[in-house]
């Protein structure tokens, strides 16, 4: 680690509030990630690329920089990274999952707010995320409220361009989308110089494809019984695919799905092959919040898929190859705007999909993550416990532990319960 | 075969223990900031062939000394259907938790909705409105049931309800009404906790507050019915914790 410190310097990071995170973060690491038993030998990339975060990637990063490229940092699924990559861009998703200098961060916004925006400014404050420190551009979005209000103030501190997500899927919104996608190719034409072409976008676009095709591969074979991987690794994926390098990623990703090809067809399954299947639904959970997945699978259960943006919400729909520049263009605008946000409304494509997959998924119950003060996932948690068959755990939690023993009679008790032989 | 069940809770600690099936003896004591040493104190000069624990502090005894874990909510299913083989729905208000709980056939959980991480609606809310009103818990019970009016707390956050409580008191409200008035905050949150998982008859109530009688009575006449309460409520989790191993 030792080489990156004039790198991170250079960055501007305060490095001894950085040399504290990254003090603790192997720790969670060890007792959240590696000590699993029976995972699979193509996790060894992931770990890698974790143990590296604030290192080799930033390197990259950096890198790239020095060689005239730019990097842009998104903080979701809506941001069209295809056009990132036609413009000769890196992206890299920026959201925040640990609780960093949430003092600092309610100078600028209220106590009682998403955890996810909170410590998003908090890395920023604290100068402790060699990720937004490398970007050129940040690109947000109007989901939600919080996220709209926070990115006026990040502004001030660095440039962030919002693109306007309407909330509706009618033809108006569609237009609106479309129009923020083509503002959105002149911005990252004006930051990085490059005229965004279609051989470009077509070379782009199949580079995302081929990542969310492996990604999608992952999600098929967590179909399997027992178990091929746990819900922690195929998270950890999930979160790693918001940052790496999309083409090594893929590659990365297909050979740890060769493996569990092969553990599928041998039925070799993780630790605890018994075990109930849990689909976790609901908020993003950022690296490196597995509080939630981590209770679930050390208390017996798998989480045998998941319905969130770090998930199948980010790798679910590819762009379909459209002919010219502008066909493309809408194709990627329309592949977006099939995102099942619950900022969206009606929304009933996301309940669908949920209980496409309790069925598809062979899913014993349901636990669904809100992080605290997200209304439209918390909001949207009450009608889909009542449209499921199966049983539904609604958590609304944070970054912070103080509530892990609660959380952890709620979910081994919904354990008990689906274990139960002789359940009604 | 000789059972036993620990139920190490935020206030106290319940040991129940079982002979061939059938009650014992059983004990409770304060759960301190040391639960272990007190687990040790109420185990030393017992045998169990296997023993249980539930509540909060669950896995630190089975890291120590207990044989398995169950949580408190199964438990407190195991050991009302015990008492009232009628059991259908069980409000549990505990030191730091209140659960609504349904039970299916043979005192098996069917569903369950349990408070999020604060105290809103707890026994530690009770205790922390009775000390800023300098009373015991007995006393604000009593005093709670001598009046009809009562005024509305709204807060249901323990730390904004104390301001509250702080306020009442400065504007002269009557201790009865404020102590009432807050009585009413629990009941509400109990009930709305209730609905969510359904009412059927027969309701038990159980855990630490269901020995408070003003509380009782207010619920009762907010659901319309009786609630059947176990002549020791805090063993229950223990009982449970017990009978599970059968």
């Amino acid at each position: 680690m030792e080489d990156y410190r004039q790198m991170w310097s250079e960055l501007g990071l305060d490095l001894e509030a950085h040399d504290g995170l990254l003090a603790v973060l192997p720790g969670i690491y060890e007792d959240t990630i590696l000590s699993q038993e029976g995972r699979p030998e193509g996790m060894s990339y992931f770990d890698f690329v974790f143990s590296e975060i604030h290192g080799l990637r930033i390197k990259e990063l950096y890198d790239h920089r020095k060689a005239g490229g730019k990097v842009v940092g998104t903080f979701c699924t809506y941001v069209p990274e295809e056009l990132i990559i036609a413009a000769g861009g890196i992206y890299v998703g920026l959201c925040a999952g640990a609780c960093v200098a949430d003092e600092e961060a309610e100078k600028y916004l209220p106590r009682n707010l998403c955890a996810l925006i909170k410590s998003s400014l908090g890395f920023k404050l604290a100068r402790v995320c060699p990720y937004i420190e490398s970007c050129d551009l940040l690109v947000g979005e109007t989901t939600c409220d919080g996220k709209k209000k926070y990115f006026e103030i990040l502004n001030e501190l660095q440039p962030v361009h919002v693109m306007e997500l309407p909330q509706r899927k009618e033809d108006s919104d569609r237009r609106l989308w479309r129009e923020e996608v083509g503002s959105f190719v002149s911005r990252l034409e004006e930051l990085t110089g490059n005229k965004i072409i279609e051989e470009a976008v077509r070379g782009a676009v199949r580079i995302v494809n081929d990542k969310r095709r492996a990604l999608l591969r992952l999600a098929e074979l967590r179909k399997s019984d027992p178990p091929v991987i746990s819900g922690r690794d195929a998270l950890l994926i999930n979160q790693i695919a918001f940052y790496d390098d999309p083409e090594r990623l893929t590659g990365k990703v297909n050979e740890l799905c060769d493996e569990l090809d092969e553990r599928k067809a041998s039925g070799t399954g993780i630790a605890g092959a018994v075990r109930p299947r849990i689909l976790l639904s609901g908020c993003p959970m950022a690296i490196p919040n597995w509080k939630v997945p981590a209770i679930i699978e050390t208390s017996g259960a798998v989480v045998a898929m998941d319905e969130m943006c770090t998930g199948i919400r980010y790798s679910r729909h590819l762009v379909e190859d459209a002919g010219d520049m502008d066909g493309m263009l809408d194709a990627i605008a329309d592949r977006y705007l099939k995102i099942d946000c619950a900022v969206f409304t009606p929304n009933q494509e996301r309940l669908e999909h949920i209980k496409e997959l309790v069925n598809d998924y062979n899913i014993d119950a349901v636990v669904h993550h809100s992080l605290q003060f997200c209304d439209p996932y918390t909001i949207e948690a009450f009608r889909i416990e009542k449209e499921i068959d199966v049983p539904f755990l609604s958590i609304e939690t944070d970054y912070s532990q103080e509530d892990v023993g609660q959380l952890s009679t709620r979910i081994e008790a919904l354990i008990e319960m689906i274990s139960s032989p002789d359940r009604a | 075969m000789s059972v036993g069940g620990l139920d190490i809770g935020s206030r106290t600690i319940a040991l129940m223990e079982l002979e061939q099936g059938a009650i014992r003896s059983s004990e409770v004591v304060e759960t301190t900031f040391d639960p272990m040493a007190q687990c040790q104190m109420l185990l030393a000069d017992r045998e169990f062939d296997v023993l249980v624990a539930t509540g909060y502090g669950r896995h630190l005894a089975q890291a120590n000394f207990a044989d398995s874990v169950i949580t408190e909510i199964k438990a407190f299913g195991l050991g009302c259907y015990h008492y009232f083989p009628g059991c259908r729905t069980i409000l549990d208000i505990g030191g730091q938790d209140t659960k609504a709980i349904s039970l299916g056939t043979g005192g098996k959980v069917a569903d369950f909705q349990m408070n999020d991480r604060c105290a809103a609606g707890t026994g530690k809310f009770l205790e922390v409105m009775a000390a800023a009103m300098e009373l015991s818990l007995e006393e604000m019970g009593s005093l709670a049931m001598q009046t009809q009016s009562e005024v509305k707390v709204s807060s249901m956050c323990t730390v904004f309800a104390e301001s509250e409580v702080t306020g009442l008191i400065a504007r002269g409200i009557p201790r009865p009404e404020i102590a009432r008035g807050l009585h009413e905050a629990i009941c509400d949150r109990a009930v709305a906790l209730l609905k969510r998982v359904g009412v059927e008859r027969e309701v038990v109530f159980a855990g630490g507050v269901a020995r408070n009688p003003c509380l009782r009575s207010l619920l009762e006449d907010r659901l319309g019915l009786s609630l059947l309460v176990p002549e020791n409520p805090q063993i229950v989790g223990a009982l449970g914790a017990a009978l599970s191993a059968l």
